[in-house]
């Protein structure tokens, strides 16, 4: 009896010891990856700390033109520097102040974008609306519609949405973008699943004490799906905040683009503020992940299976 | 209203006059529910339904001006452009290698989130803090990292290899592999989360009662139970991989590398030659191989979701 104990105490310690090994080994990869995941970010952030000449010193090179020949200070090794050697300002006082050029472009983004997420979430409140109300058989086919189309990569949207802004004259206009933004069936698809969840009973309840269809739809469901929304529009940022396909194709003014296309184009002159422009681009999406991470999460499982 | 039940329920009560005012008041929200449709509707016959017919069109004519209909010879064109060649294979040979590991690798991630280590939801954080980030702001520490006098060279020439100029050579696929699972692990591990913490307790608890290994809980329950995720999540890194031109025209610009020249580059460069017939041709082959992908992800659905309920 006594030994059976023994050996039961025994086997549980080195279960336990094992499984914390287990724990261990895990956690620390985790760790790795985490910081694998984290570096680039945090390497922008640092770097946009650094003095201009300490960028063209360190990174001249990676971004110089052909023709290097003539210039001597820059560096024969690329010095990948995780801390400035001296904390400076000077690249965001040149964004903010000196060349307005950046926050032009930034201005452009915020421009492009915000209505998008604002009128496509507007337009596909109605539409999830109609599709949660009266399903029917032709309801279903066109819902099966929008979801092939939400699917399409831009090799294949892009060029109907291209004839139509040809055809309206939208073309190089910010319409060109807008529209086809706004009509996005992503967000449908999206509040459309979450609003099919909301029980009937409660929509019925609600009709025998006499509330109409518009009632119905304020009343009751906008409120309910006020979480989901968020998350879509969170989701909708964060996919045309990173648009590079459709200026691309639509606009050829490059005046116009969002930051996400001009970034990219900068040249060995202006490499001292990149990365004080990247950190700002960046910061509303991170503002953003901080505020609605919850929301977020919620949103992607909410694409998890697509006929849900 | 106009639930089918309650449809039934009247036609026993057999009152006629219930009846037809319940049929009005159904045909009036069916006319309501369909105005709240238009909008989206319009838009989306407007931008994308009825210019893909156009576009069918355009694919099977001669060129715009003249409209002689040419069935598929734009379509044989196409198929023996060298570029688009090039493109549909680079594509390809990316999506073989990105698919397998964004599955793999967030599915790992998600069972160490899964499992009892300290600060999951850090973890979750930083893991899906990617997601957030535009591409064009990391671009720049992504060029200086794989740069040829860079730092990843540097840490390999510790281990031996010889330096190698990633972004300008056969290698470069690596890197926009890296960059693409860089950005796309975390929306998948979300996915895989959610599907792991759905299968019930009860089922664990007896496989540990009755002593299953952690392997055999692994492939007879977990695998089993998220078996429909995987194949979702691998459609969806699928048709996300197809996206990655983004990544690619901010790294390397308008003329990369051959090996990393994709449908997108092709489908520019159509663009600015305004080749109409080129580029419908080659939507239109697109599309037919993104609905043979979106249908097998429909009957893997229909089937797993049959065999859920069983």
């Amino acid at each position: 009896m006594k030994t059976d104990t023994a050996i039961y105490i025994k086997r549980t310690k080195k279960k336990r010891r094992r499984q914390f090994v287990k724990v261990l080994i895990a956690t620390m990869i985790a760790a790795i990856f985490a910081t694998l995941f984290l570096m680039p970010i945090i390497l922008t952030i640092t770097n946009s700390f650094m003095s201009a000449s300490e960028i063209s010193a360190n990174y001249g090179q990676v971004f110089a033109t052909t023709d290097t020949g003539g210039k001597t200070f820059i560096a024969e090794r690329v010095n990948l520097k995780f801390i400035p050697d001296m904390v400076s300002f000077s690249q965001y006082i040149t964004v903010l102040l000196k060349s307005p050029d950046y926050l032009f472009k930034f201005w452009n983004s915020v421009i492009l974008v915000v209505p998008i997420v604002a009128f496509q979430i507007f337009v596909a409140a109605g539409a999830s609306y109609g599709f949660t109300r009266c399903q029917g058989r032709i309801k279903e086919m066109i819902f099966f519609i929008y979801i092939i189309l939400m699917l399409m990569p831009y090799q294949v949207t892009l060029v109907p949405n291209y004839l139509v802004s040809d055809w309206l004259h939208i073309l190089d206009t910010r319409w060109a973008i807008w529209l086809p933004g706004i009509f996005s069936p992503f967000a449908v698809f999206l509040l459309t699943k979450y609003m099919r969840r909301i029980p009937t009973a409660m929509i019925e309840a609600a009709q025998i004490d006499g509330a109409g269809e518009w009632q119905i739809f304020k009343s009751i469901c906008m409120p309910l799906c006020k979480s989901a929304i968020t998350s879509i529009a969170i989701l909708i940022f964060i996919d045309y905040w990173n648009m590079v396909e459709q200026p691309l194709i639509l606009m050829s003014d490059v005046e116009m683009h969002p930051l996400s296309v001009f970034l990219s184009k900068i040249n060995e002159g202006e490499v001292g503020l990149a990365f004080a422009v990247a950190t700002i681009y960046m910061v509303p999406p991170l503002l953003i992940f901080l505020y609605g991470e919850d929301y977020l999460v919620e949103g992607i499982t909410y694409q998890g299976g697509i006929k849900g | 209203m106009c639930s089918f039940k309650r449809k039934n329920l009247n036609k026993h009560k057999g009152g006629k006059r219930v009846k037809t005012t319940v049929s009005k008041q159904g045909k009036r929200g069916k006319v309501i529910s369909w105005g709240f449709l238009s909008p989206s509707l319009l838009g989306v016959l407007l931008f994308f339904v009825l210019p893909f017919f156009v576009v069918i069109y355009y694919s099977m004519v001669d060129n715009p001006i003249n409209n002689q209909f040419v069935f598929f010879e734009n379509f044989v064109r196409v198929f023996n452009n060298m570029a688009f060649k090039q493109a549909a294979y680079n594509t390809f040979r990316f999506s073989l290698v990105a698919v397998p590991l964004a599955v793999l690798l967030s599915l790992l991630l998600a069972m160490m989130l899964d499992s009892k280590i300290p600060f999951r939801s850090q973890f979750r954080t930083f893991f899906l803090s990617p997601m957030m980030v535009p591409i064009a702001s990391v671009v720049l520490i992504w060029q200086v990292l794989f740069h040829y006098n860079g730092i990843v060279n540097d840490a390999l020439s510790i281990l031996g290899t010889g330096k190698t100029d990633w972004l300008k050579s056969a290698h470069a696929q690596i890197v926009i592999v890296i960059l693409f699972l860089w950005k796309n692990l975390g929306y998948n591990m979300i996915l895989f989360m959610a599907a792991l913490s759905s299968i019930p307790k009860d089922i664990l608890d007896v496989a540990v009662l009755e002593s299953a290994s952690a392997r055999q809980i692994f492939w007879h329950i977990k695998v089993r139970y998220i078996s429909s995720t995987i194949l979702f999540v691998t459609i969806m890194s699928l048709i996300n991989s197809f996206k990655v031109f983004r990544e690619i025209y901010l790294l390397t610009g308008n003329y990369p590398y051959d090996t990393i020249y994709m449908m997108q580059h092709f489908m520019n460069n159509a663009f600015t030659q305004l080749d109409y017939q080129k580029l419908s041709a080659a939507a239109i082959m697109m599309s037919i191989v993104m609905v043979i992908i979106i249908g097998i992800l429909f009957l893997v659905e229909n089937y797993f979701g049959k065999d859920m309920e069983e």
